[in-house]
């Protein structure tokens, strides 16, 4: 029962950083990042199994494992880039979280490059 | 890597509140001051761990 635990989780850390808050809004924080980190924890593991189905499925329909590659890493960036985002954006600074969105997204778009590198290839041998 | 940390840091947290209004209160804003320190690097060690965890598995699972 993971969904009992997260949920349970997230509800005992809502309750002490809805005490902290008042007094000491930084140790707030801290409860937040440590809950989401636990969150993460839990589920990582089903988040494994996920990216192996998907590693075998393209296997399967014979398909080149760099493009699969690719869209994990991804996957990774934009989840460690949300994660540090939204707690800049809790903790009431969301300049900060909109350059660490926009770090991102630069990241995502040259990890990607070679798929669009890819992709014009295609394009321009089609059109002569 | 379960909810304990969670309660430590609460714990952590209320105790400095508590010993940062007694201290400020008898006027001794100084040591309120260190307290306040000493609380958030002990809170930041235990922090910091976790989040290196997190980073690793994050670049293991995706292959970064």
């Amino acid at each position: 029962m993971e969904i009992g635990q997260i949920v349970i989780i997230g509800l005992i850390s809502v309750a002490l950083a809805l005490m902290l808050e008042k007094h000491n809004p930084e140790w707030s924080m801290y409860i937040r990042i440590v809950a989401g980190i636990l969150i993460f924890f839990i589920i990582i593991q089903k988040l494994g199994i996920l990216l192996e189905i998907a590693k075998k499925m393209s296997e399967k329909i014979d398909m080149d494992f760099v493009y699969i590659g690719i869209v994990f890493k991804v996957l990774g960036i934009s989840y460690i880039s949300e994660f540090g985002a939204q707690l800049c954006k809790d903790a009431g600074e969301s300049s900060i979280a909109s350059k660490i969105e926009f770090a991102g997204k630069v990241l995502i778009i040259t990890v990607s490059s070679p798929v669009m590198l890819a992709l014009i290839d295609i394009i321009s041998d089609i059109i002569p | 890597m379960d909810i304990t940390i969670v309660f430590k840091i609460a714990a952590v947290g209320i105790l400095v509140s508590v010993l940062n209004q007694v201290l400020v209160r008898s006027g001794r804003e100084e040591q309120a001051m260190l307290t306040t320190l000493a609380g958030l690097i002990v809170v930041l060690f235990w922090i910091i761990q976790y989040i290196s965890d997190l980073f690793k598995t994050v670049q293991t699972l995706f292959q970064l």
